[in-house]
């Protein structure tokens, strides 16, 4: 299991590195830039990922709180 | 699997030679030769104003409502019926220093309102409160350096609940690769917990006497003091707590991939120590007995994840999510999420989705009279069971530049409404409202 997760973690690591002397000039970042393609949570997910992590045993890794509060209701 | 791998390896070398095609380098061989100097020119366009400035305010409220039937309070079973009204305000406050970098400061206040069925069965005879508050004042600064692509900020958080405190910390750093093509983040916190040791009703005595100087009190089973005349002197004073220590550390990584696709890693390490069960959670073993869950006092977890979003077209927007995780009770997990934002006009947006979610069982829950009287740490709570859940729903998003329902200083709307289940029978809906002013 671990083996088979190293290996698709060295696949997404040579999928950055290798794209990585890509480089745009800002006018070609308008699509990048445009507000439903950040790379975070939106704001109206807050809750949503409170009662997942309070409902599932897995969280993290999705640039949310990994501690504090107990929501044990 | 080897599908898969040569799947992605193709997947970069396609990603690669789109970038090519899609740029023309720029060459000084094939500009044509002039005695002429362009004048320099600097940018006077920068915002130079320092003075302190509301940027932001956030407003985020959200309905849920969850049914269920294997509540830890009764040993994984009964009630799980919960509903809990949350809402959130985060206040951005911006303004520049001496050295023209940029500081925020985030100040947020979160309150909830919660009624949950099963936490009337805290005492035996289902007679405890089933409602409670809790609010969540958070603070947080950062100073952001734009000439060097890099941010460095401080933060702290604080939740209180009835049977629950925590005290939280955090330093976080950025840095943008040279190509400001790249971003590295990292973010080290800690949380500082106090579990309110609050057992069931048959595990405390009902009454206990203490003389002293002439005065008697009473220490009553639901923890109130009470004089010998027969005032309550302090509330819950000899109700003692425990801690609860957390210690995180999050990384990410995201890159531009090509001028429609970008991409992010994330992982972090959690560590955590202490009472990491909860003591009105009660466990039946086998032979009908019951007690208080039992887990072990340390905890260390492994999630990394991978978001990938990409600009479909000019009106289809993909953004998916996976995640890994794995922890030291023995869990493992996978999380895959896929949402779809639909561009009807620029200014409004719709967004359904879906998630899927599946994990293994602790090697220490079982459920209603499954535990052993020998097993060395125990719990029915159904959050350590192995199920799988899905969550599907629907955005919305308004941002006219008029502002919403032409009040300018209303710029954003979003609402989103999404249904779960769970395998074991836990089913919840939630609905959300989130307005951003200017």
């Amino acid at each position: 299991m671990i083996n088979r997760f190293l290996k698709g973690l060295a696949c997404v690591a040579l999928m950055i590195t290798t794209s990585s002397c890509v480089h745009l000039k800002e006018y070609q970042k308008t699509r990048l830039n445009d507000s439903e393609m950040t790379l975070s949570n939106r704001k109206v997910e807050k809750n949503e990922l409170n009662f997942e992590s309070y409902r599932e045993a897995a969280s993290g890794a999705n640039a949310g709180k990994t501690g504090g509060g107990c929501g044990c209701n | 699997m080897k599908k898969i791998y040569l799947s992605v390896i193709g997947f970069t070398i396609i990603c690669r030679l789109s970038a090519y095609s899609q740029l023309r380098h720029d060459s000084v061989a094939g500009k044509p030769v002039s005695l002429y100097t362009p004048v320099e020119q600097h940018d006077s366009s920068a915002y130079s104003a320092r003075r302190l400035r509301v940027d932001e305010v956030d407003f985020v409220s959200s309905y849920y409502t969850q049914t269920g039937n294997h509540s830890p309070v009764t040993g994984g079973i009964g009630s799980e019926q919960v509903t809990d009204i949350a809402n959130g305000l985060d206040l951005k406050l911006v303004w520049l220093n001496n050295a023209l970098n940029k500081n925020t400061l985030s100040v947020g206040f979160g309150f909830d309102y919660h009624t949950a069925a099963s936490q009337a069965f805290v005492s035996q005879s289902g007679a405890s409160k089933t409602g409670g508050t809790r609010v969540y004042p958070s603070l947080d600064w950062t100073v952001e350096n734009s000439k060097k692509g890099t941010s460095f900020g401080i933060g702290t958080y604080y939740s209180g609940e009835y049977n629950y405190k925590s005290l939280g910390a955090d330093l976080h750093f950025s840095a943008k690769t040279a190509d400001r093509m790249g971003e590295f983040s990292a973010k080290l916190q800690g949380y500082f917990d106090q579990v309110t040791l609050i057992y069931p009703s048959e595990f405390i005595p009902q009454t206990t006497t203490v003389t002293t100087g002439g005065t008697t009190i009473i220490t009553t089973a639901s923890g109130n003091t009470i004089s010998s005349n027969g005032q309550t002197i302090s509330h819950h004073a000899s109700i003692p707590s425990t801690p609860r220590d957390t210690y995180s550390a999050s990384l990410s990584y995201s890159q531009i991939i090509s001028p429609r696709l970008q991409i992010m890693l994330l992982g972090d390490v959690v560590a955590q120590s202490g009472y990491l069960g909860l003591p009105f959670h009660r466990v039946f073993f086998s032979n009908g007995k019951d007690t208080i869950e039992k887990l072990p006092s340390s905890r260390f977890k492994l999630p990394v994840g991978l978001r990938a979003n990409y600009f479909v077209g000019d009106n289809l927007i993909l953004r998916a999510y996976y995640r890994y995780y794995t922890d030291d009770w023995g869990i493992h997990s996978n999380t895959a999420g896929i949402e779809v934002p639909y561009k009807i006009t620029p200014f409004f947006s719709i967004s359904p989705f879906y998630r899927y979610y599946d994990q293994t069982a602790a090697r220490y829950f079982a459920p209603y009279e499954a535990h052993s009287p020998n097993d060395q740490f125990y719990t029915s709570n159904y959050e350590y069971a192995k199920f799988q859940s899905q969550f599907f729903g629907v955005g919305f998003r308004v941002a006219p530049p008029a502002g919403v329902f032409g009040w300018q200083n209303l710029h954003e709307l979003e609402i989103r409404y999404g249904h779960y289940s769970q395998t074991t029978n836990l089913v919840s809906d939630v609905v959300s409202l989130s307005l951003g002013f200017k």
